[in-house]
C-alpha cells in the first residue's frame, strides 16, 4: 500500500514566517530617523547635512576600524553604527564644528561601543557617551545655538561648521545678527525656561521652529517617526510611555505647587531633547532592561531625573545625564525585577 | 534647599560630589570589589558603618584637640579612629560570615587605608560642620561609595558574557567602566545649588 498523497508540506511547529534580524530591526530605525534627519537639514541648512555625515561616516569608520584591531571580521553590515552616528548628530547643535563632532563620534563608538565588544555588549547608549564627552570637554560649542529657518541655509554653512581641526570654533555672533530675526537671544526654550521664566509656545515646540540640536526641536515628527516603529514591534513602547508619562508627572506636580516658576507639563514634554531621548535612545535595546516590570521602573526613572535635573540641577537639560543614569541601573533594575519562574515557590520559613 | 542643611549636605556627599565618581577617592576598594554585587553589598555597608564611626569619634576628638591646641595631631588621631573601627568590622565579619570574610579578602582590612574615609573626616573638619551635618555628611559619603560600588557591580556582572576584545580585558575595562560611570554622574553638577 502506497502513503497517500499530500499536496500540503508537513513541518512542525512553531510556524513563523521569518525572524526578526538584527540587521533588520537596524534598518528600519534608520528608516525612522532619516525624516527627523530630513526636517534637521531643512531646518539648518548645510551644516546639519554635513554634521549628520561627518558622525555617519566617523562611527561606521570606527566600528570598521575597531573590528579590524581585535580581529574580528567587520559588523558595520549591521547598520547599528549608522543609527549612533546619526543619533549623535542629531543631539549636537547645528553649529557645533565637524571635527569635535567627528572627535566626539570617534570617543562614543569606541569608549561607548567597542571596547566592550561591539553590539550586544554595550552598557550605555554609545550616541549618549559621545555627547557627554562632548559636553565635558567643548562645552561653549555644545551650548551655542543658532536660529532655525535662517535664511540662506542651504547655500552656505554656519561659521562655526568649517573650523579647522584643534582650533577654537569661529565665532557666530556676527552671523547671528546677520541672519536672525529682531530679539533672537541664542537661547533654547529650556534656557529661557530656567533663566528667565519664559515659556515657549506649544505648537512652536511641536512644530520646531525654535533653536536647540539639530534633531530634537521638531516634538511632533519625532513622535510619529516613533510610533511607525512602535507598529512594527521593533521598540519597546513601554520605555517611551514610562519616560514620558513620569517626566509629565512629575513636572505637573512641580507646576501645581508654584505655576509661576515651574514649566507646565507640556512646555516639559515638549522641549529639548526629551521626545528625542524618550524614542530613540532609552530604547536602545542593550542598555535598557530586559524584564517586562523593569523597562517600566526604568522608564519612570528616566523621566523622574531628567525633570529633576532640569528643575533643580546646574545645566538646563538632563535627558541625557538621566538616560546615561538608566542605562547604569538596568543591570540592578533587572535583576531585582527577575519574574517568577514557571512552577516555583517562595521559599518558606523553616519551621520552627 | 540651604547648602547648610542636613539634607542637602547627605544629598551633596551622596550624589553631587559623590566621593568615589566626583572627587575619585576610595578608587581601589571601588575596583577591588566591585566584580561581583554579593561582595559589593556588604563591603558598602562596611565603609557607611566605618564612615559613621570615624564622623562622631572625629567630631568629638576634634573638640579635644581645638581645647589642648594640639590640632597636629588631628591626622594620626583620625587614623588611629578609622583602623579600630575597622577592627572592629572585621571580628564581626569573620564570626558571622567567614564566607564573607574570605571573599572580601584584603580589602576589609584595607578600608582602614581608604581614603574616602579619611578624606570624609578631614573634609567635615574643615568645614567645620556641627554634630548633626557631620553626621548626615558622613551617611551620605558611605551611602554614595555604596552607590557607586553597587552600580559598577551590577554593570561588571553584566559584562561577564561579553567578548570585550583581547587588549580591554580586566582591569582595562573595570576603569573604563568607572570613566563612563562618572561622566553620567557629571549630570548632578549644581544639583539644587
Amino acid at each position: 500500500m502506497t502513503a497517500p498523497r499530500t499536496k500540503a508540506e508537513l513541518r512542525s511547529s512553531p510556524h513563523l514566517h521569518k525572524p526578526m534580524s538584527v540587521d533588520m530591526i537596524m534598518r528600519h530605525v534608520v528608516y525612522a530617523l532619516l525624516p527627523v534627519c530630513a526636517y534637521a537639514v531643512y531646518q539648518f541648512g548645510i551644516s546639519a547635512l554635513a554634521l549628520l555625515a561627518v558622525c555617519t561616516l566617523v562611527c561606521v569608520g570606527t566600528e570598521h576600524l575597531f573590528c579590524r584591531l581585535a580581529g574580528r571580521a567587520s559588523t558595520i553590515n549591521d547598520w547599528s553604527a549608522v543609527i549612533t552616528g546619526l543619533l549623535l548628530a542629531l543631539t549636537l547643535p547645528p553649529s557645533f564644528p565637524l571635527w569635535m563632532a567627528a572627535v566626539a563620534s570617534f570617543f562614543g563608538m569606541a569608549v561607548g561601543k567597542m571596547f566592550f565588544g561591539g553590539l550586544g555588549y554595550n552598557v550605555m547608549n554609545p550616541a549618549l557617551v559621545g555627547r557627554a564627552f562632548a559636553q565635558a570637554a567643548f562645552t561653549v560649542p555644545m551650548t551655542t545655538w543658532t536660529p532655525a529657518l535662517a535664511p540662506g541655509r542651504f547655500t552656505e554653512f554656519i561659521p562655526s561648521t568649517l573650523t579647522p581641526p584643534f582650533l577654537v570654533p569661529t565665532p557666530v555672533d556676527e552671523w547671528i545678527a546677520r541672519v536672525a530675526t529682531e530679539g533672537f537671544t541664542g537661547a533654547t526654550p529650556l534656557a529661557l525656561m530656567k533663566f528667565e521664566q519664559t515659556s515657549t509656545d506649544t505648537l512652536q515646540l511641536l512644530t520646531g521652529t525654535v533653536s536647540g540640536s539639530a534633531g530634537e526641536t521638531s516634538a511632533l515628527l519625532i513622535l510619529l517617526c516613533g510610533l511607525y516603529l512602535i507598529a512594527r514591534k521593533m521598540m519597546d513602547w513601554r520605555i517611551t510611555a514610562g519616560v514620558l508619562g513620569s517626566a509629565a508627572a512629575v513636572s505637573g506636580l512641580f507646576y501645581l505647587i508654584r505655576p509661576e516658576i515651574y514649566p507646565d507639563p507640556l512646555f516639559t514634554l515638549f522641549s529639548g531633547g526629551l521626545m528625542l531621548g524618550a524614542v530613540f535612545m532609552a530604547t536602545d535595546m542593550v542598555a535598557s532592561p530586559e524584564t517586562s516590570k523593569g523597562v517600566w521602573i526604568y522608564g519612570a526613572l528616566i523621566g523622574v531625573l531628567t525633570v529633576i535635573i532640569r528643575l533643580f540641577g546646574g545645566l538646563n537639560e538632563g535627558v541625557m545625564y538621566a538616560i546615561l543614569l538608566g542605562n547604569a541601573m538596568s543591570p540592578l533594575i533587572s535583576r531585582v525585577t527577575q519574574p517568577r519562574r514557571y512552577g516555583a515557590v517562595k521559599k518558606e520559613k523553616a519551621p520552627a | 534647599m540651604s547648602p547648610e542643611s542636613p539634607a542637602f549636605l547627605f544629598l551633596h556627599a551622596f550624589l553631587i560630589n559623590n566621593f568615589v565618581l566626583a572627587l575619585f577617592l576610595g578608587l581601589c576598594p571601588f575596583l577591588g570589589v566591585s566584580a561581583k554585587i554579593k561582595t559589593a553589598v556588604p563591603m558598602g555597608l562596611a565603609v557607611i558603618f566605618v564612615m559613621l564611626v570615624a564622623s562622631l569619634c572625629a567630631y568629638g576628638i576634634n573638640i579635644l584637640l581645638v581645647h589642648f591646641e594640639i590640632e597636629y595631631l588631628r591626622l594620626i588621631c583620625y587614623i588611629a579612629v578609622i583602623a579600630s573601627a575597622v577592627q572592629l568590622v572585621e571580628m564581626t565579619v569573620k564570626k558571622l560570615s567567614p564566607t564573607l570574610f574570605r571573599m572580601l579578602g584584603i580589602y576589609l582590612p584595607l578600608i582602614t587605608t581608604n581614603c574616602a574615609i579619611l578624606g570624609m573626616a578631614l573634609f567635615q573638619t574643615f568645614n567645620e560642620y556641627n554634630f548633626v551635618q557631620s553626621l548626615a555628611y558622613s551617611l551620605g559619603a558611605g551611602a554614595g561609595f555604596m552607590l557607586a560600588l553597587v552600580l559598577m557591580a551590577g554593570l561588571r556582572e553584566k559584562l561577564e558574557l561579553a567578548s570585550v576584545p583581547d587588549a580591554c580585558t580586566s582591569a582595562a575595562i573595570s576603569f573604563m567602566l568607572a570613566g563612563l560611570l562618572s561622566l553620567a554622574f557629571m549630570g548632578f553638577a549644581g544639583l539644587g545649588g
